[in-house]
């Protein structure tokens, strides 16, 4: 599998000269298979560059939602392939107790906010996510809710030899007893994220942020970092940056925290346009 | 396999609370009970650990004001369990340091969103006589 990052950035797009490395545009992620089958990951901002780019082959594409945040679904009315009756949309999301995933989404996508009705596009269906695995082409995935206000859920995603867990918004560090990782079964997304190649996680907060923040539903650098640890983590992307974070200073917070943890996996900064092949060759 | 969120967070609350609160699995397993409650159980949760429903529901040899023996299904929290609704009853325990407590004690099922059922809780209150 080859994993893009086409917007990295938390709660709100931060575009601008001081963010040019990391990138303004909000989440949004392709995931390839080798046999060609797309999975997209969230929606924001960034999803509208990645439409741009996809293979005027392309026939469907599953877009899977953590959840209906606004940046995490900002860019769906300007992804090319929802007007294209070319292709299938497929957009997988968490249930909530009230509405269907449809009817939740179409309160953006529909005016005063949007000029497009969802119920109009073409080809677009929506679905929840099933709470056990399912599977979608060549990729086998897993979901579960995660620590975050709001249904919220983080994937991963099984193909070609590897594994991606994409945990976008996610605070597992409200599991913590006295500063301490209790047992596996009591800690949010462990079942996700256990052994993965890949670990594309939040990491909003400095330290001193999270202490301002806490059970907003997202994680510090520190967090991260203990998190990855703690599942086996080959490799960590931090994701999720806060919006008042320029290119300088997350360098610094990635640096730092390498500097104090000096983990033992491997850590890749989560700019805009990284790309990680993870799997078999 | 890590529990359902809404597990982990609802033990996560109890942490904070000073509410004795007891928390079990869909099968009535014994999963948590915080600090207050194991005040009034009279034992440490470190040191009875997971129970399942069939101990924790007679262990306390709950039993009502005239000295009755209350049977386990007519319990409130394993009314929560069994029928999946709330419940609430008086009763007295016998906690496990061998001290008689009258208790009133609320539980309600835990669904998910998708109404899926994942647990219940009780909260217990000690009533002064």
């Amino acid at each position: 599998m080859r994993a893009k990052l086409y917007g990295t950035r938390g709660s709100i797009p931060a575009p601008g000269p001081e963010t040019t490395r990391y990138g303004g545009n909000t989440p949004a992620v392709l995931v390839c298979a080798k046999n060609g089958a797309l999975l997209v990951l969230d929606a924001g901002t960034g999803i509208r560059r990645l439409g741009a780019q996809l293979s005027a082959a392309t026939t469907r594409v599953d877009i899977l939602l953590t959840h209906l945040h606004m940046d995490h679904i900002q860019g769906l009315g300007f992804f090319p392939p929802i007007y294209d009756p070319a292709i299938d949309v497929h957009i997988w999301g968490p249930a909530s107790s009230a509405l269907p995933l449809e009817a939740r989404l179409s309160r953006y996508l529909s005016p005063p906010l949007f000029p497009v009705h969802l119920r109009d596009l073409p080809r677009v269906t929506c679905h929840h996510v099933p709470r056990s695995k399912f599977d979608v082409g060549p990729f086998c995935i897993l979901t579960s809710l995660v620590s975050h206000p709001g249904p919220t859920v983080g994937y991963r995603i099984e193909g070609d030899g590897g594994v991606i867990a994409y945990m976008s918004d996610h605070e597992p560090a409200l599991c913590l007893r006295r500063g301490q990782w209790p047992g596996r079964e009591w800690v949010s997304g462990f079942d996700l994220a256990v052994d993965a190649d890949l670990l594309i996680h939040d990491a909003q907060y400095t330290d001193a942020e999270y202490e301002r923040c806490v059970g907003w539903g997202h994680s510090s650098y520190r967090h991260a970092f203990e998190f990855a640890a703690y599942v086996g983590a080959k490799e960590l992307v931090p994701f999720h940056h806060d919006p008042d974070h320029d290119d300088e200073k997350l360098d610094r917070l990635l640096s730092d925290e390498i500097r104090k943890v000096k983990p033992g996996f491997a850590v890749s900064p989560g700019c805009e346009g990284a790309v990680f092949e993870v799997g078999s060759p | 396999m890590a529990h359902p969120i809404q597990i982990i967070l609802t033990r996560q609350l109890a942490g904070y609370l000073s509410v004795p609160t007891f928390l079990v699995d869909p099968n009535g397993k014994l999963l948590f009970y915080n600090e207050p409650a194991e005040i009034l159980l009279g034992r440490r949760f470190d040191e009875t650990g997971v129970m399942p429903a069939e101990e924790w529901s007679t262990v306390f040899a709950p039993i009502d004001a005239e000295g009755r023996p209350i049977q386990p299904e007519e319990l409130p929290l394993m009314i929560a369990l069994h029928k999946q609704r709330p419940a609430c009853q008086r009763f007295f325990i016998r906690a496990l340091n061998d001290v008689k407590r009258h208790l009133e004690v609320s539980a309600i099922p835990i669904h998910g969103v998708q109404g899926e059922f994942l647990g219940a809780v009780a909260l217990f209150w000690e009533l002064s006589d």
